[in-house]
C-alpha cells in the first residue's frame, strides 16, 4: 500500500492511502483527544473533542482523511481551549456527579477534563437533566443522566455484536440513545456483549452490576495516567 | 521573617461535609511552613463567626442549599480579595445536588423533604410534620455551585481535595504566581 507524509504539530508523520488523519496520529504515537471514536468501532465524528486544523480549516480528525502534506495542529491552546469548552458543556448537559459515580477514575470524560486541565469555574448552569434510569436487566442498568450521545454503544451493537439493542432517538436537544424495547430486559442484550464491555461505554451510563468498587478509586485507569498515555508512550519506544 | 504581615485566610463549610476542611489537614508539616505566611480569621478552626478585617483569601466549602450559605458566600465575596472554591460540592453541587433531578418526580425538593421526613422506611417521625420552624434557614428550590451565585476567582477539584492539591494551589495564591494545577494533580473523586 502506498503511502504519504503529513505534519501534525511540526512533527512528520507517515500515513497510508485512506487512513484519517486521527488512524495515522495513533499509529505515530501522537495522541488526539477523543470520546465518540474508538478502536474497533466505525468512526462517527460525532463529540467533536478530536477536532484539529488541517490547512487552517477545523475537521474532526477521526473521519478526515489525512492527505500528502497537510499541515495539521492538534495541541494548540487554542484548539484545547475549544476542546475544553465542549467537555465542559458535556458536564453541564448531563448529571455527571464524579463523587457518587462507579466509573469514576475509569470514565473518559473525566479523564478528558483531567488532561485538558478543566478547573475554571462553568460560564454556564448545570441543566441537570431527570432522565430515567433503566435496572430491568438482571445484569446491566443503564444510567441514562450520565449519557453523552457519543453512540459508541449503538456501533458496538449493531456492528460487532449484530444485535442493535441501542440506537438513537429524537431530534436535537431530545435526541437520545434508547434501547430496542420498552426497557433493557426486553432487548436481547448480555452483560458479555461488546457494547455492555467496560471498553465501550467511556461514561457510567452501562452499568455492570455487582461489579461496582471492586477496584478501588486510587487504582483505575486514568489515576496514573493521563488519557491517551498508552498511545504517546508509542512514540518514546 | 516576623515583620511581613500574614495574609489573612478565612474559610466557611456551606452545604459540605467539612471533608474539605479536614483534607486541609492533609497538607501535614507543610502546615507548620504555612502558619508562618498566613494567619486564619472567621473560620470553623478558629471558631471566629465573623469578619474581623478584609481578608486575602477566602476558601469556601460546599454549594449554596439554603439561604444562609447565600449570605455566607456573598459575605465572603465582599471581605475576601480572593475567592476560592475548594471541593465539587462548591464546584458544581456536589452530592446535595443529587436532590435537584430525583427520577420521576416533578418538585424534587417536595419529594426530597417527604421521604426524608415522613415516606421513608426508617424514618421515625411522630408528628409527621416536615420541620418548618422559622429559626431554620429557608431552603432553596435546588442546590447552586458556588459560581453560579457570586464570582469564583478559584477552584480546587476533588471530593475532597488531596492535601498537595491544596497546598500547591494555596502556596502558588501566597506568591501571586498560581498558574492552575498540574494535569497528573487533578482528581474530581
Amino acid at each position: 500500500m502506498s503511502g504519504f507524509s503529513f505534519q501534525i504539530d511540526g512533527v512528520e508523520v507517515t500515513a497510508k492511502n485512506g487512513q484519517t488523519i486521527m488512524e495515522a496520529a495513533d499509529e505515530a504515537g501522537i495522541y488526539i483527544p477523543r470520546l465518540c471514536d474508538h478502536e474497533g468501532l466505525r468512526h462517527q465524528g460525532g463529540c467533536r473533542v478530536c477536532t484539529v486544523k488541517a490547512g487552517g480549516r477545523s475537521v474532526a480528525a477521526c473521519t478526515q482523511p489525512a492527505a500528502p502534506d497537510l499541515v495539521v495542529e492538534n495541541e494548540t491552546p487554542h484548539i484545547n481551549k475549544l476542546r475544553r469548552d465542549l467537555v465542559g458543556m458535556l458536564f453541564n448537559e448531563g448529571n455527571h456527579l464524579c463523587p457518587i459515580c462507579e466509573a469514576s477514575g475509569n470514565c473518559e470524560l473525566q479523564a478528558m477534563a483531567y488532561r485538558l486541565g478543566m478547573t475554571e469555574p462553568t460560564k454556564f448552569p448545570y441543566l441537570e437533566p431527570c432522565r430515567p434510569v433503566d435496572a430491568s436487566h438482571p445484569d446491566i442498568a443503564l444510567d441514562n443522566n450520565r449519557c453523552i450521545s457519543c453512540g459508541r454503544c449503538v456501533r458496538a451493537s449493531q456492528d460487532v455484536d449484530g444485535k442493535g439493542v441501542f440506537g438513537y432517538v429524537g431530534r436535537g436537544i431530545h435526541r437520545h440513545i434508547a434501547a430496542n424495547g420498552p426497557n433493557l430486559r426486553h432487548t436481547d442484550a448480555e452483560v458479555t456483549d461488546f457494547a455492555i464491555s467496560a471498553e465501550v461505554c467511556p461514561v457510567g451510563c452501562i452499568i455492570r452490576k455487582r461489579e461496582g468498587f471492586a477496584r478501588p478509586i486510587g487504582e483505575r485507569d486514568y489515576d496514573d495516567h493521563l488519557i491517551g498515555y498508552d498511545i504517546e508512550k508509542k512514540r518514546d519506544e | 521573617m516576623n515583620d511581613l504581615p500574614k495574609a489573612r485566610i478565612a474559610t466557611a463549610s456551606l452545604a459540605g461535609c467539612f471533608g474539605c476542611h479536614m483534607a486541609l489537614l492533609d497538607i501535614d508539616e507543610r502546615l507548620i511552613e504555612l502558619m508562618k505566611l498566613v494567619e486564619f480569621d472567621r473560620s470553623p478552626l478558629t471558631d471566629i463567626k465573623r469578619f474581623t478585617r478584609r481578608c486575602d483569601i477566602g476558601i469556601i466549602e460546599g454549594g449554596c442549599c439554603n439561604e444562609e450559605n447565600v449570605h455566607v458566600l456573598q459575605d465572603f465575596r465582599r471581605n475576601c480579595d480572593i475567592l476560592v472554591g475548594i471541593g465539587q460540592c462548591a464546584i458544581m453541587g456536589g452530592l446535595p445536588a443529587m436532590r435537584n433531578a430525583i427520577m420521576h418526580s416533578d418538585e424534587p425538593l417536595r419529594e426530597c423533604l417527604e421521604e426524608a421526613y415522613i415516606r421513608g422506611p426508617f424514618t421515625q417521625n411522630k408528628t409527621q410534620i416536615i420541620p418548618n420552624d422559622p429559626a431554620l434557614p429557608l431552603l432553596l428550590d435546588k442546590v447552586y455551585p458556588c459560581s453560579e451565585v457570586v464570582e469564583i476567582d478559584y477552584q480546587i477539584p476533588g471530593c475532597a481535595p488531596t492535601g498537595d492539591v491544596i497546598f500547591e494551589a494555596l502556596a502558588g495564591l501566597l506568591s501571586g504566581r498560581f498558574q492552575g494545577f498540574e494535569r497528573a494533580h487533578i482528581r474530581f473523586d
